[in-house]
């Protein structure tokens, strides 16, 4: 097939029609909203169903209902709207329901912004909702890794009955790019052995996260989580930029990971010895490469649009391995590449301590008045 | 088993659509009613093998264990959309909800009122008993002027915690809504009239001509804090004056319906 422009939003949309969605229901928000325009259109035309909900409440639910049937289905929404979601995200999980939900990230907390920021990946990777459970989150850094990454979330999602995010930014929704789109398949509904599509010619099926014996619940707990373990195990995806011979890392994902690869390219230019790990699959985060990354380089910078919440996951990895720096920017600013160039060069003359803490020094240089 | 009765003088049985399951609920409440009510149509209609039952949070968050249909399990207030996502995947299939006033009434307002103003092709169940049961009896959308409970200890005061919601009054403004009736299960005649009630509002969907819901107004003798007998005629005294029975929607096209 041949490579086309596609919007961001839109290009993810029709990936998933092409992929056999079945079902999606959302409500307006931007920066995604040309994900539910588009489906608005789409889903009718190819006889499959759309519904603009009344709320991310509704949609979400409606998803959980819709995934109850064993059909493939999808939400989207952005980083308000998904705070919404967090109650049905936590009983489809309850449930060990596949769905997809694409969250396009904005500036916040509260209302925010509508500016490409990366501020849900607390919420989304590390749960929102309450209980114990562990969303597939996938990280793209482009349009065409993104609607790469559609089918895998839908197959992924099916394989683990888990939930399955792509998480990107307002920058990747909105912008264009050359972009190959999955050809059409047609739709394959898969007669799995707890949907609750009708008792015809078998015994009745219950779907519910309502477990009130606790030894039960425990139990539910416990195959979730042996089920999370799989998921580490199989599913970690990333990529490495020019860290064969790397004395700094860089570790960014999605949009930030993408600007830093610029930095990267222009430090080499200049001769420093840097490269790029960009996690793919956040949620399960690449630890143990994390860690190995960490035993072979001087130093580490952590680049995200956001305070530092991937950050974290690094610093669980890296332990006392390598020192750590970070550079984040906030509220819906997109870092310059040059800017992360300058972290870079600062860290290349003078290498960062073991002692003390990234997130304080960052604080510390991103408040202090420039002379 | 000792045949008590002879199966040609059998005039009142279980219905095939039940399972064997007891019900929890309290004596006298009247849950078990609107239940087999529902069981009984579905077993009239031959439906029960093509129904999918969404169950809500609130005492009869069990009633999946009660009906032998396909059943889920939603989130407080979510039910009609989870039936919504149900309805639409399953086109052919017979979705409905069974909600308290607690779950459809308060946090779900927002959802029963969507579905049923985009005419969905689901059929909710409404039990108002004006009272929350399962968290103990605190106060409802639905709890009348006045009315004690554990979350109004001195009577609702309708300054401070506003008035009773009429759901079925409110509903039927919507062009979505096919039927919807107010029906009392406080004594054998209009236990009779809710029933045909349900029948009709399942045919509304199977006839795929929108919304439709049953209010059904029930008992709660544990959270009223009367005798389950008592209950009835408190039902009969201060609700049905409160949430008048009627039709307040029945569109043209339903009204055509024969049974």
């Amino acid at each position: 097939m041949t490579r086309e422009l596609w919007k961001g939003n839109e290009a993810i949309a029709e990936a998933a029609v092409r992929v056999g969605l079945e079902g999606y229901f959302g409500y307006p928000i931007t920066p995604q909203n040309e994900i539910l325009e588009w489906l608005s259109q789409r889903m009718p035309e190819v006889g499959r169903a759309f519904v603009q909900a009344e709320s991310e409440l509704g949609a979400i639910n409606m998803v959980y209902g819709a995934a109850c049937t064993g059909a493939r289905v999808m939400t989207s929404s952005s980083s308000p709207g998904i705070s919404l979601m967090q109650e049905g995200i936590s009983y489809i999980a309850g449930t060990e329901l596949p769905v997809v939900l694409i969250d396009v990230m904005r500036g916040g907390p509260g209302l925010g912004n509508i500016a490409p920021s990366q501020g849900d990946y607390s919420q989304i990777c590390h749960g929102g909702g309450h209980g114990d459970y562990h969303p597939i989150v996938l990280a793209p850094a482009s349009i065409q890794e993104a609607v790469d990454l559609v089918p895998l979330a839908f197959d992924l999602a099916e394989k683990y009955l888990n939930i399955a995010v792509i998480l990107i930014d307002g920058s990747i929704g909105q912008m264009m790019e050359p972009v190959e789109l999955p050809e059409m398949r047609p739709v394959v509904r898969k007669d799995y052995p707890w949907a609750t599509n009708g008792a015809i010619g078998r015994k009745r099926r219950v779907l519910s996260s309502i477990y009130l014996e606790v030894s039960i619940e425990e139990e539910v707990n416990l195959r979730l989580l042996k089920r999370w373990e799989e998921i580490q195990k199989n599913e970690i995806r990333f990529k490495e930029y020019y860290l064969d011979d790397a004395e700094i890392a860089v570790i960014g994902f999605g949009t930030s990971g993408r600007v830093a690869l610029s930095a990267v390219r222009a430090a080499r230019s200049q001769g420093i010895k840097v490269g790029l790990f960009r996690p793919i699959s956040v949620s399960p985060f690449p630890a143990r490469q994390v860690a190995e990354l960490a035993g072979r380089v001087k130093s580490i910078l952590v680049v995200e649009m956001n305070a530092g919440q991937m950050l974290k996951d690094v610093q669980l990895a890296v332990g006392d391995r390598a020192p750590l720096e970070f550079y984040g920017r906030l509220g819906g600013v997109v870092p310059f590449p040059n800017e992360i160039l300058g972290e870079i060069q600062r860290i290349a003359k003078q290498p960062p301590s073991l002692d003390g803490n990234p997130t304080q020094r960052w604080l510390a240089r991103m408040t202090t008045p420039k002379k | 088993m000792a045949t008590i009765v002879q199966l040609e003088n059998l005039v009142y049985s279980r219905p095939a659509a039940f399972t064997d399951t007891p019900t929890h609920y309290c004596p006298g409440c009247t849950h078990g009613t609107a239940h087999r009510l529902i069981a009984e149509v579905l077993d009239e209609m031959k439906i029960t093998d093509r129904t999918i039952g969404v169950a809500p949070v609130g005492c009869a968050v069990f009633a999946y264990n009660y009906m032998d249909t396909d059943f889920v399990e939603a989130a407080h207030g979510r039910a009609p959309a989870m039936a919504t996502g149900i309805k639409r995947l399953l086109p052919d299939r017979v979705v409905f909800t069974y909600q308290g006033d607690g779950d459809l009434a308060s946090i779900g307002m927002g959802e029963i009122v969507h579905a049923a103003a985009r005419g969905e092709n689901i059929t909710v169940v409404f039990i108002n008993n004006a009272i929350y049961g399962m968290t103990g009896g605190q106060m409802a959308p639905t709890t009348l002027p006045g009315m004690k409970t554990t979350s109004s200890p001195s009577g609702r005061d309708v300054e401070l915690q506003g008035y009773p919601i009429r759901m079925a009054e409110m509903l039927a403004t919507l062009d979505g809504a096919g039927y919807v009736v107010r029906r009392s299960l406080h004594d054998p005649k209009n236990i009779r009239l809710a029933k045909k009630a349900i029948r009709t509002a399942f045919e509304v969907q199977l006839h795929g001509l929108g919304f439709s819901m049953v209010e059904l107004l029930s008992t709660c003798s544990t959270g009223w804090g009367v005798t389950p007998v008592e209950s009835l005629g408190w039902l009969e005294q201060h609700m049905i004056p409160a949430f008048p029975l009627g039709d307040y929607k029945i569109s043209p096209s339903v009204a055509a319906i024969k049974l």
